[in-house]
């Protein structure tokens, strides 16, 4: 019989499905955070994949902060719905009564909504096994993340209590009170990830196609005034630009890129041709450069 | 110096949808690269970034910022600092962790896996190399093969990878001298042959100027082989041999959506499978056939090695997370005692006997590791006496597990003979383990169910069966105290057997010599024996020095509960040395006789044996009148 060869995604789509049926098998209450963006896409694509025919035997998870991108909101309900899964969504309500947003609050909107937020969702539903789709070529510090990323008791992350991944075995075993975080995706790059959507047909925000969207360009960033709560500074006034978003987050903290690339197959030509990281829209990252790493520290995911 | 293909791709701009369909065919490959801070590791991950396009603009721009900040190239790049992460890292300028990288071309995807070379981080670069189909090795051109070299490429043959790339980098500082590549290359051969490495290739190199990186330097005319890119694209890591070989699947979760689908989801570790196949279960032995190779968007006719199936089988057999799927031809073989080298990778030692947790593929048991028979110094290969394992250190050692488990030599897969150790108390990955072999092969042999058992054996001789094993020194009195003892029972009409060392040697076991090893299959052997004659209904009394716990451990696992009666016939050295029956401890003080127990072979005394006979307060009458005793009640 001639051997057949496996293609880079199809031994990538193994590895991710074996790491989601070590998680199940393992964990008493796993959960999948949900973040509505393309590698979420693909994570939840991927478990549909996994347990076929159950649905996937866990219920996903949005930490929402509400200022996420309308056309977010509208695809999270109905894929949730399509992979037959519960949609758990939580907002900090401290975060909500303190009324913390992105323009006037900067970093402490991403603590408060997104690190705190996350912290209390996993404790308040006692969840210890959390999938997340972070990518080891995202970022400098991620390249050293494992699959099973373990948390202590209060969701720290000590890159000496990290434990060493051989072969295809994972040690999910953890006291009462600890939890994991694991990273099906790890091995996956940007351009595995649109590979593998435009070969599955995987359905994704239309956010990242271009199309003209009322826009303003402040500190370098060009932001889209997805909803009446933007407040324009004096003499801003919305343009209408033909953007789209290679990376999405909270509108006001995502920049957008001017492209004209309308489907799939431009939006990677866009992306091979480009020549900054994907990461560069995300304001988060240019604080310091080290930033990534003590954001993990202290439980951002 | 950097060939264009690398860093555009034309295609890309003239013809996406072309583009996409032969990048979906790409295939992968991943590798470690090994070598020491010094050895320019970093900057060559860092090249092969740079010249297969993965560093964007602004990344290149703060790589060019903190190359002029903290960089060791003066003003050029310094493209180590691409690669090393961790900001404590940066700060001590080391790589303390694996660290995975990747990067395409138009032919593969590659996963790197970025490892420390330094002595204390060999935990680090096994895990890397556990995953890895390929490995670099490193080699400063100034400084030839040195311990690092002989201690990377031990642990890369250790994990199993079969293709080896000696690059010898830093070529620019010696001037690209033919001669001074020739003679590393030579070094390296005469060392990696007295490993058992079969074969490597070997590319002279430099990270830092780009030589012999994507294309052909001018800088070596002399050198006709492939630059270290192409190489990489074209090199066969047959990741189709596994399909090769028969059937297995560990099922990883049991697939119960309604009661009318029960279907195994697992990752084929090796072989094909298909509608119509007859597989066995294992350990329990059950066989069917293959009903549906169940997937996402339609059932598929075949799946092969490396791809995460679910599989139904065609009569409902128990099955469950941990066991093996395997061709029924073919089975595994099952056991739960093995040899196995062992990786030692926490700070806290190993300790022989304790219970861990020992995952292989998809199963958890619960396993104990003897004493190690020796450990190995990574850096000579030197096997040394050792009583533990501390971190980072390695050693073969006997593992036996409280069931029966499916397995596959290392050698022959990775998935069915990998396994990692985790502490029961603070669940850490404490060591990664490699087996080689069963030590106990019964199991792969179905019993043969006799209908005279054991019961009625010993019923016919109106006793209840027993081993008696008598431990101590050379010239402890061990055969005196047997000897007696027998004559004794004969007397009370008890069926008896006396198993002596010196005799045993004579017929069964005269194979077997006095080092560690050997030792150790002397007393398995006799402890098989002793086994047998029990379920034959005997009372049997055995007279070896048997000088280590574990063995003892091990034979009395072997035996019923309660069957085994260990007999510490405890005489000091030196009144055994006195009395010297034989004239052997004579011998081995002038060193005519090697690896004498109590003289350059140690003896461990019981912690917990049955009955203690102290021979200089007794004597071997009365020994025997103490042993029947607990013997008879």
């Amino acid at each position: 019989m001639p051997a057949k060869t496996l293609t880079h995604l199809q031994r990538l789509e193994a590895e991710s499905i074996h790491i989601m049926r070590e998680v199940v098998a393992q964990a008493d209450k796993p959960v999948m955070l949900y973040s509505v963006g393309k590698d979420s896409a693909v994570m939840l694509h991927l478990a549909k994949k996994a347990f076929y025919p159950s649905p996937p035997p866990f219920p996903l998870l949005h930490v929402d902060t509400t200022w996420k991108f309308q056309d977010m909101y509208k695809l999270r309900d109905k894929a949730a719905a399509e992979a037959g899964m519960e949609l758990l969504v939580y907002q900090n309500p401290e975060a909500k009564e303190r009324g913390i947003n992105p323009f006037d609050h900067g970093a402490l909107h991403t603590d408060m909504w997104k690190t705190e937020g996350l912290k209390q969702a996993l404790d308040l539903y006692g969840f210890d096994a959390a999938f997340g789709g972070a990518r080891r070529d995202e970022e400098k510090s991620r390249a050293k993340e494992r699959v099973f990323s373990f948390r202590s008791a209060n969701h720290r992350w000590d890159p000496k209590s990290q434990r060493p991944e051989l072969w295809r075995l994972y040690n999910a075993r953890k006291a009462k009170g600890e939890s994991m975080r694991v990273f099906p995706i790890s091995n996956w790059t940007e351009l595995d990830i649109w590979q593998y959507i435009h070969l599955e047909g995987i359905e994704i925000v239309p956010l990242y196609f271009s199309a003209p969207r009322p826009t303003v360009v402040r500190d370098g960033l060009t932001l889209m005034v997805d909803d009446e709560r933007f407040p324009l500074r004096e003499g801003e006034v919305p343009v209408m630009r033909s953007i789209r978003f290679r990376t999405l987050g909270c509108y006001p903290l995502t920049g957008a890129v001017e492209s004209e690339a309308k489907t799939l197959p431009e939006v990677i030509q866009e992306m091979l041709l480009t020549t900054t990281s994907e990461r560069q829209g995300r304001a988060i990252d240019h604080d310091q450069a080290a930033s990534m790493e003590k954001k993990k520290q202290e439980g951002y995911f | 110096m950097t060939d264009p293909i690398y860093k555009t791709d034309a295609l890309i701009a003239e013809n996406i949808d072309a583009y996409l369909e032969t990048h979906q065919h790409k295939t992968m490959l991943r590798f470690i690269t090994c070598g020491s801070v010094d050895d320019g590791k970093s900057t060559l991950i860092g090249r092969l970034l740079y010249d297969s396009k993965m560093i964007f603009e602004d990344q290149l721009a703060a790589l060019e910022a903190d190359s002029k900040r903290v960089g060791t190239q003066g003003q050029e790049i310094d493209f180590a600092l691409l690669v090393d992460g961790l900001a404590a890292e940066r700060e001590q300028g080391i790589t303390i962790d694996v660290a995975y990288r990747f990067f395409a071309t138009e032919k593969r995807k590659f996963i790197v896996a970025d490892t420390p070379g330094h002595e204390q981080y060999t935990r680090n670069m096994v895990t890397g190399a556990s995953t890895a189909d390929l490995a670099v090795i490193l080699i400063d051109a100034r400084k030839g093969v040195l311990t690092q070299t002989r201690r990377h490429s031990y642990l890369v043959n250790l994990l199993g990878i079969r293709h080896i790339v000696l690059a010898v980098n830093k070529m620019d500082l010696v001037d690209y001298d033919q001669a001074t590549y020739d003679r590393i290359v030579a070094d390296y051969r005469a060392f990696a042959t007295s490993i058992g490495i079969k074969d490597f290739t070997a590319i002279p190199i430099s990270g830092f100027k780009g030589d012999n990186i994507t294309a052909s330097s001018e800088n070596t005319p002399w050198y006709s082989g492939p630059s270290l890119l192409p190489y990489l694209e074209a090199v066969e890591v047959n990741i189709t041999a596994d399909q090769e070989q028969p059937f297995r699947m560990p099922v990883q979760w049991v697939n119960r959506p309604n009661l009318d689908f029960r279907g195994f989801s697992g990752m084929i570790a090796s072989g094909t499978v298909k509608p119509g196949d007859a597989v066995r279960v294992l350990p329990s032995g059950k066989t069917s056939t293959i009903a549906r190779v169940v997937a996402f968007g339609g059932d598929k006719d075949e799946a092969v090695a490396g791809e995460s199936v679910t599989l139904t089988l065609a009569d409902e057999i128990d099955c469950s997370r941990g066991q093996v799927i395997v061709a029924s031809k073919a089975p595994l073989e099952v056991a739960d005692q093995f040899e196995a080298s062992v990786v030692w990778m926490d700070e806290h030692e190993m300790v022989a006997g304790r219970a861990y947790w020992l995952k292989i593929g998809a199963q958890m048991v619960s396993a104990k590791v003897a004493q190690p028979k020796y450990e190995v110094d990574v850096n000579t290969q030197e096997h040394l006496a050792a009583k533990t394992l501390d971190l980072n250190s390695i050693g073969v050692a006997t593992i036996t597990t409280d069931r029966e488990i499916p397995f596959a030599p290392y050698a022959e897969s990775r998935d069915l003979g990998g396994f990692i150790l985790i502490d029961k108390i603070t669940n850490h990955t404490v060591a990664a383990g490699i087996i080689h072999f069963s030590l106990r092969r019964a199991s792969n042999i179905h019993w043969q169910a006799t209908d005279i058992g054991r019961d009625h054996h010993a019923a016919m001789k109106h006793q209840k069966p027993a081993v008696v094993w008598l431990t101590g020194l050379s010239g402890s009195g061990k055969s005196t105290i047997g000897n007696a003892l027998e004559k004794k029972l004969a007397r009370m009409n008890r069926h008896t057997f006396l198993l002596d060392g010196d005799n045993v040697r004579h017929g069964l076991n005269k194979d077997l010599g006095f080092t560690e090893a050997d030792r150790v299959e002397n007393v398995r052997r006799v402890g098989e024996v002793a086994r047998l004659m029990t379920d034959a209904g005997l009372i049997v009394v055995t007279a070896f020095i048997s000088p280590f716990r574990s063995e003892r451990d091990m034979v009395r696992g072997m035996m019923e509960p309660g069957e085994f009666i260990e007999v510490f016939v405890d005489t000091p050295l030196s009144v055994a040395e006195e009395r010297d029956v034989k004239g052997l401890y004579a011998k081995a003080r002038s060193g005519q006789l090697k690896n004498f127990t109590g003289i350059d072979s140690p003896y461990e005394a019981p912690d917990n044996a049955e009955i203690r006979i102290d021979t200089t307060a007794m004597t071997a009458d009365e020994a025997a009148d103490k042993i029947i005793e607990r013997l008879i009640p």
